[in-house]
């Protein structure tokens, strides 16, 4: 079975997940992102790269920040950018998946940014576009949040710069989360030794150990001597009793404070990928302290996703 | 109309036959083997060189949708289907709109195939009143109407008093219940069997306990009942196990499986396959692997297609979105030829899982003759060339429903001629 992402020549042409995507490819993309950070600082932001071609926003599931965030990203790369709210309008008038992509890609998009709330959706999506269409995942179901996953590498490149000698440790609620998936899939394909994931049983989905990380209940435990934290969010309607009976009792075992972020490497960061629940997954003092990384996390998102869309949208077709 | 059937291999997995032997028929019975009897003039010869003549197949699960879902096939196009597959006899799931729980809906259905006089079909009454689980059916009412036996289709009864009532109100006529174990809150949500390649998918996952804790209720309640019990869709080795137990102690259990989970397992859903999305859902290699130790053993007597036809717009979805369901009556032959060849089991024994065996499951609802070549019997069987390849596609399939795991796969073994009492009704060319 090819691999759905990349083309005949190898080359990039969606970005659908990070679950066996090659390491050059990976190491291509923050590399990429590396010659986008500096534009954020110069008085104009853009770069000509897809200029005249068409972004289209399609999101099937609520999200204000990772929506603007690609929006941003398009925009700098000289793109039109469309958003399309499927939600309000398709969805609800029965039209079916692939009817509102045929229609969409009649109207000569490039890119389709997809968000949808069923695992799989922009693999599906993928196999039904135009050929010279692309598509990146902007998380679907739990399955997985690639352009989280790479904005998330960038970040522990940035500030730990070698991977190979790196302990890192998945907090929450790995069962649900599509950016744990794909967190663990980027770490370990750019060689961290070690992946953690803690959480409570409820909240882990089986065979996590085939995914090469190693599980632990005890959070304390888990969080020694690591070099990079990644709290995951705890959805609300996880809370109501069938998998957690409260919040106080999760943020009780699971919360991260700076007790227990004091059993960490004294350099540990700390990341989130937002919208964070304060005092539920992670106490004020510590996303706000010094070691907390989760702003530059947005700023290095627009840079990422920058890296992939020019990417993608410079492949040949699939 | 007499037939003379020449130069063909006979196969006939009931008596253990596999000969060369030409077949004789007269009027809708079969009137000679090897020899034909005095007199016999053929009206017609079939120059059946080089291919076998089998007992027609007899499919212990076939959804012809109707009636109910006519857009996604019709009872016209299904039987068109189960002839090409070489399928004669054709047992009905109650998962239809409305459900199988009426006796005028029976002799509806049975009257519209005698019209269409092809396959035969063997509708199975639903257990429940709509398959709720709330209300027993008029079970004896059902049975005269031409149900064989009664079943909840993919419904789980979640009262499991409920449950015990209908087999203690089934055994005292001595009905036989066919029923799919799942428990109804394990397997709740899931759309592929819990696992590694769930969790890696991020697709919500079936435990394999769904299907061993029903087993366990449903033994439990038939060690005080004594209700005969045909465990349908078994899809786990655990699940296996307890069958292969409950056998050995004596209870009056039966079993079939889908004939996909012979072949395939959860990682053939590849990058979200929704034509791999099947109910049970694909288990394990190990699983997989019990499956055939049990087909081998004889744990499980029959294979069947589980053919459910699904329209274009139920099954291009995304994986957790898309209908259940593969077509498959067109594929059962090929696909136990395939198994058969997979594992080295002698052809007379591979057919007996889709011909004699399945027979048996039906029991004395049937005719004495289905699923074997006797003299005397009645003529329902299929010409074969085993060694025919052909490629699974939506133009090579008769069925409406043209959506399976293995579209663009090459398999073995084409029907050339399919006889239903002693007419031929489906031909093909070579």
């Amino acid at each position: 079975m090819r691999n759905p992402q990349l083309n005949r020549n190898g080359e990039l042409t969606h970005l659908l997940t990070l679950d066996g995507l090659p390491r050059d490819i990976v190491n291509h993309i923050l590399d990429t992102a590396e010659t986008f950070v500096p534009l954020a600082d110069r008085d104009i932001k853009k770069v000509p790269l897809l200029r005249g071609k068409s972004v289209f926003n399609l999101f099937f599931e609520n999200s204000t920040r990772t929506r603007t965030t690609f929006e941003i990203a398009a925009k700098r790369l000289s793109a039109d950018v469309y958003n399309l709210n499927i939600n309000a309008s398709s969805a609800s008038k029965g039209e079916s998946l692939l009817d509102t992509i045929s229609n969409l890609s009649a109207m000569q998009a490039d890119v389709f940014v997809v968000r949808h709330s069923a695992s799989g959706a922009p693999h599906l999506i993928a196999q039904h576009v135009a050929p010279h269409v692309h598509v990146v995942n902007a998380g679907d179901g739990w399955h997985a949040h690639p352009t989280q996953g790479l904005l998330d590498m960038y970040t522990i490149r940035h500030y730990k710069r070698d991977f190979t000698n790196l302990t890192v440790a998945i907090v929450g609620d790995v069962l649900h989360s599509r950016v744990a998936r794909s967190d663990i899939n980027a770490l370990t394909t750019l060689g961290v030794p070690e992946v953690r994931v803690i959480g409570p049983m409820t909240l882990l989905p089986g065979g996590l150990e085939h995914m090469g990380v190693k599980v632990f209940h005890d959070m304390r435990e888990g969080l020694r001597d690591v070099d990079v934290v990644i709290m995951l969010r705890l959805q609300n309607e996880r809370m109501r009793g069938a998998l957690l009976p409260s919040a106080q009792e999760y943020f009780k075992n699971y919360g991260l404070t700076q007790e227990k972020l004091a059993l960490a490497k004294p350099d540990a960061i700390v990341m989130h990928p937002g919208p964070m629940n304060r005092g539920v997954e992670i106490d004020s003092a510590v996303a706000d302290g010094k070691q907390a990384v989760i702003l530059n996390q947005v700023t290095f998102g627009i840079a990422v996703r920058m890296a992939v869309m020019s990417i993608v949208a410079g492949a040949g077709p699939a | 109309m007499k037939l003379h059937i020449q130069g063909a291999r006979l196969i006939d997995p009931a008596s253990g036959l596999d000969a060369q032997q030409d077949v004789f028929i007269a009027g809708n019975r079969v009137v000679g083997l090897a020899q034909p009897p005095v007199d016999f003039t053929a009206d017609r010869v079939i120059d059946a060189r080089g291919l076998v003549v089998m007992p027609g197949l007899v499919d212990l699960a076939a959804r012809l949708r109707e009636p109910g879902y006519e857009y996604r096939a019709t009872l016209e196009s299904e039987m068109q289907a189960a002839l090409a597959g070489g399928v004669t006899s054709l047992v009905l799931p109650p998962d239809t709109d409305p459900t199988l729980d009426e006796p005028g809906l029976i002799e509806m259905l049975k009257h519209r195939a005698r019209l269409l006089n092809q396959a035969r079909l063997y509708p199975l009454g639903a257990m429940t009143v709509g398959l709720k689980g709330e209300k027993l059916t008029e079970m004896a009412q059902l049975t005269d109407a031409g149900c064989v036996a009664f079943s909840q289709a993919d419904e789980p009864v979640t009262d499991t008093t409920m449950m015990l009532r209908a087999m203690q109100y089934a055994r005292t006529f001595d009905y036989a219940l066919w029923l799919r174990p799942q428990d109804p809150w394990l397997g709740r949500g899931g759309v592929a069997a819990a696992g590694a390649y769930a969790g890696r998918l991020g697709l919500a996952g079936v435990p394999v306990q769904a299907e061993t804790i029903a087993l366990n209720t449903l033994f439990e309640l038939q060690r005080m009942t004594d209700v005969r019990l045909h465990l349908c869709r078994i899809s786990s080795a655990a699940g296996l196990e307890l069958v292969r137990a409950a056998r050995a102690e004596g209870l009056r259990v039966t079993c079939d499986v889908g004939i996909h989970h012979v072949h395939l397992t959860d990682v053939d859903i590849g990058y979200f396959d929704s034509q791999s999305n099947l109910t049970p859902p694909l288990r394990s290699q190990r699983d997989r692997d019990a499956i055939r130790a049990a087909l081998a053993d004889g744990t499980i007597d029959a294979i069947c297609s589980d053919h459910t036809p699904v329209d274009d717009d139920s099954k291009l979805l995304p994986f957790s979105e898309a209908e259940p369901g593969a077509t498959g009556l067109e594929l059962l032959l090929s696909l136990t030829l395939k198994w058969a060849r997979e594992t080295d089991t002698p052809l007379v024994k591979a057919l007996g899982r889709v011909t004699s065996m399945p027979a048996e499951v039906l029991g004395s609802r049937v005719l004495a003759s289905c699923g074997r070549i006797e003299v005397g019997g009645t003529a329902d069987l299929c010409l074969v060339d085993l060694d025919a390849m052909w490629t699974v596609s939506a133009q090579t399939l008769c069925s409406q429903g043209k959506h399976t795991p293995l579209l663009g796969i090459e398999l073995p073994g084409r029907v050339r001629t399919t006889i239903v009492d002693g007419q031929v009704v489906y031909e093909s060319q070579a």
